[in-house]
């Protein structure tokens, strides 16, 4: 023990080097090479892949919205025309909802830690998780090569008629989209097949992580919803291409339907983007507070619920679309019937930190202000659910406010919660706590700063989609905008100490930095190529953070 | 809380905007007590328990509770249920115009409204509605989808072109109310802003008779000017030669026009007239063929201020 005190890190790092057995090697280095990163059918490089492509998306579509937003520092022209801002605005809102936020969460995170939660080799299917891989990539090109034909003005909603008169490329957008949609699907799939068949020896249903309940839900919804958008992009095309009048009236066919089609997809993409965030959120607050979950199955069973209810309320997106007010009511009061198993998750959450021991990293400054924000989202949303109220809110500011305190202060935010989460198990490298809180904070606040203000411009009466508007919401717009930078440096100097961790000569990073419970942190970091050596034997919960304590 | 009711929400112009209002001021103040609720525990916990001295060993095992459990999924339900009911009356009401109403069509088109009275009056994005009497707006669409948005009546339906839809509201505060169109629809929507000044009776009546005589004691240049803002002349053309969705109209008239498929024409007062009349039938090169008729829509009066207006445009 003596020499203990004289082993320098230098000369831990030479006597690694003359060390008989060199450290074996992990996913990341046991095969080199492009060539072996593009063919893989590992999850953990398939995870890895996703995570730089979306990253890259997420890129683009966040320079979308910060140049939307300096468009909107005054009414008339800022810096744009009024073309170019409706191709922007599509561009921003079709990037995030399709190529960011449906996969985010199940084709990154999901992909590289399921298979370690069940204790597993790989997913079910891997070569079919490679072409979901492959599906995203040559989806996104399709919708990207529509920029080459000027980009299209429809927003991301693609209503019809509009969309079917309007010129651009909006026939690639419908093909990128549809092929992008099977990426979702083979995901989803993948997912459903592994949890049922890959759970290790032990491992039941109810001793999964919270995480992989989240991710059956999201799988389900996957598979059962994303074929309906597929159908209704294909509709969309026929008609545009060969005429076939379905949605436009002017080819005999009803706009109201495509409102339909659409939202009974995009209804439940809300909860694809969400679920797996929730499914975060129950991984993070618990071991930050290593403390059991408190009702772990209530936060099972409600995912499930929410799956399911989640797919009869889209028509809430139409209560001034012009069906039935019969219909209207129906689904504003089965709106407020899916608020309760949110909240639930919230109140287990929060009775999970009581009596606690609670400590700050990265992952949790995040799972808390994802808590905070969701909770402004998921309560304005009784504001749009209540008939009359929405009739005054629908299409203003309130509404855009309101999804982005539901997909970026709560997707993304888990999302950055994740990915800040196993970033070390993935890599193999820590990064700068401190710097992560400043991060964090900027984004916090940022956020907050351009979205609180559209709350108010919407109830106010500022319609969305707007590029001239009337000089009282000026200040409110200009305020709004300086968030918005505020945002932009919170994400840069997040790429800027992710960036410095990985450039780290050696890993860095403990098994299991945070003390978790899951199977994930058992295997080393990063983890070896088929993850485990052997099976791993399930001999506790994945919450239990003081074995010696009984279990009920 | 008058106040809160001033910065949160655009001045009420009618009595059922009131209603609304309470709804939201309902839900507002439920989601404040949930929020704080939530927030403030989230604080608590984070400062009580965080971990020290002290604090840093096994943690109790708490896995659930049956009696809080059961509090937290059924008590919300309570005020859920009063938000959803109460605004379905409100939606009601909203949605079920009194049988004395005045009927008024609505035709939304990219990028303006044109509207017309029981007796025959048009206009178009600028129009006159009686205090205290209901009015109920029928309306279609030529194009793509519209929505007609009020806020200060707190009413907004969407325009279809393949049916009519309606909405109702009763005016009881005089003056000037903003019109939206709250679908998106194209590069004009932005500007698809129309006006509606509410009357009294008496004033409502006077105006109908007259047919919205508007600028009669302007010279035609000055009167075509205000129509080219109200008749939506300008989310498609400039006045000072920028490119719009078409041709400026600066330094235009008595030069020679090129058009699609061939053929010129020199801009005189019969050229404008066909162009507002069949848009269609002379395209100027470069230029989209969007524009849509405004056969019926201008009288023999507004159709001599715009050309006067453009004559004078050099």
């Amino acid at each position: 023990m003596a020499n203990a005190t004289l082993v320098t890190p230098g000369l831990r790092v030479m006597a690694e080097a003359l060390s008989p057995e060199p450290p074996e090697p992990n996913y990341l280095n046991a095969e080199r090479g492009l060539w072996s990163w593009l063919t893989t059918v590992d999850h953990k490089r398939i995870g890895v892949l996703y995570i730089i492509s979306i990253l890259f998306m997420f890129f683009l579509g966040g320079m979308a919205a910060i140049i939307l937003r300096l468009e909107l520092l005054t009414p008339e022209r800022t810096i744009m025309s009024a073309d170019t801002y409706n191709k922007a605005f599509t561009l921003h809102g079709a990037i995030m909802t399709f190529l960011v936020l449906v996969p985010s969460i199940p084709a990154t995170l999901g992909n590289f830690v399921l298979p370690l939660m069940l204790g597993a080799k790989d997913v079910a299917f891997p070569r079919l998780n490679l072409a979901s891989w492959y599906c995203y990539i040559v989806g996104a090109g399709v919708m990207m090569a529509s920029l080459i034909y000027g980009g299209i003005d429809t927003g991301w909603t693609l209503y019809a008629p509009y969309s079917t008169e309007t010129s651009g490329g909006v026939g690639l957008v419908l093909v990128g989209a549809f092929i992008v949609g099977f990426s979702s699907i083979f995901t989803g799939l993948n997912f459903i097949a592994t949890i049922h068949k890959l759970r290790a020896p032990g491992l039941s249903w109810f001793k999964m992580p919270l995480f992989v309940w989240g991710m059956y839900a999201t799988s389900l919804i996957q598979v059962l919803a994303t074929p309906v958008l597929g159908i209704t992009l294909l509709l969309l095309l026929m008609e545009k291409v060969l005429n076939v009048g379905v949605f436009d009236p002017a080819l005999g066919g009803d706009p109201v339907l495509f409102q339909h089609f659409f939202w009974f997809y995009s209804h439940p993409v809300v909860y694809i983007m969400i679920l797996p965030a929730m499914a975060i959120i129950s991984e993070v607050i618990p071991v930050f507070s290593r403390k059991t979950i408190f009702g772990y199955k209530a936060i099972a069973y409600s995912s499930m619920a929410i799956a399911g209810v989640g797919f009869v309320v889209w028509g809430h997106h139409m209560f001034v679309s012009g069906q039935s007010s019969l219909a209207a009511t129906v689904f504003s009061f089965i709106t407020f019937l899916v608020a309760i198993p949110s909240g639930i998750k919230v109140f287990n959450w929060l009775a999970t930190m009581y009596r606690g021991s609670i400590t700050f990293e990265a992952p949790m400054l995040y799972a808390i202000s994802f808590l905070l924000l969701f909770a402004i989202g998921g309560l304005t949303g009784l504001f749009l659910g209540s008939l009359a109220v929405d009739v005054h809110l629908h299409d203003t500011y309130f509404v855009v406010a309101h999804f982005h305190y539901v997909m970026m202060g709560g997707s993304l935010m888990a999302f950055i919660a994740g990915l800040h989460y196993w970033w070390p198990k993935m890599f193999g490298r820590m990064y700068s706590e401190k710097w992560a809180a400043i991060a964090c904070a900027l984004i916090f606040v940022g956020f907050n700063a351009t979205f609180l203000t559209q709350f108010l411009m919407g109830s106010r009466g500022m319609p969305r989609r707007y590029y001239n508007y009337l000089e009282e919401f000026q200040p409110m717009h200009v305020f709004s905008t300086v968030g918005s930078w505020f945002v932009l440096a919170g994400f840069l100097v997040m790429l800027v100490y992710l960036i410095a961790s990985l450039r780290k000569k050696r890993a860095d990073a403990p098994d299991n930095p945070w003390g978790a419970r899951t199977l994930d942190w058992e295997t080393s970091s990063p983890p070896i190529a088929h993850n485990f050596h052997h099976t791993p034997a399930v001999t506790h919960g994945p919450y239990d953070f003081y074995p010696q304590e009984r279990r009920i | 809380m008058n106040w809160l009711r001033s910065v949160m929400m655009p001045p009420s112009g009618s009595e059922y905007a009131g209603q609304v209002d309470d709804i939201y001021f309902l839900i507002f103040w439920i989601s404040t007590v949930f929020f704080f609720l939530v927030a403030g525990l989230t604080a608590y916990f984070a400062l009580k328990y965080r971990r020290r001295a002290g604090n840093d060993g096994p943690t109790p095992n708490i896995t659930h509770h049956g009696g809080l459990e059961a509090a937290w999924t059924f008590l919300p339900v309570i005020p859920l249920m009063l938000i959803f009911v109460w605004g379905f009356h409100g939606f009601v009401d909203a949605r079920v115009a009194p049988g004395n109403a005045l009927e008024i069509k609505v035709v939304a088109k990219k990028w303006l409204w044109a509207f017309e009275y029981p007796n025959g009056v048009r206009a178009v994005n600028e129009i006159h509605v009686p205090a205290g009497r209901p009015i109920r707006m029928v309306m279609t669409s030529e194009d793509v989808i519209h929505s007609f948005f009020v806020p200060t009546f707190r009413v907004k339906q969407d325009v279809l072109p393949n049916r009519y839809t309606d909405l109702w509201f009763e005016a009881n505060e005089l003056g000037e109310h903003v019109l939206f169109c709250a679908e998106y629809c194209g590069k004009g929507h932005s500007d698809m802003i129309g006006k509606i000044t509410v009357d009294t009776p008496a004033d409502f009546d006077e105006w109908l008779e007259t047919g919205g005589d508007l600028g009669k004691d302007l010279p035609p240049a000055e009167f075509g000017k205000i129509l080219y803002r109200i008749r939506g002349c300008y989310t498609c053309h400039s006045l000072d030669g920028s490119v719009v969705e078409g041709p400026s109209f600066k330094g235009t008239f008595g030069t020679e026009r090129k058009f699609k498929g061939g053929g010129t024409a020199v801009m005189d007062e019969n050229y404008i007239l066909e162009s507002l009349m069949k848009p269609q039938a002379k395209v100027v090169v470069g230029y989209p063929s969007t524009m849509s008729t405004f056969q019926g829509l201008l009288k023999e009066r507004e159709i001599n201020a715009l050309i006067a207006m453009i004559k004078e445009l050099k």
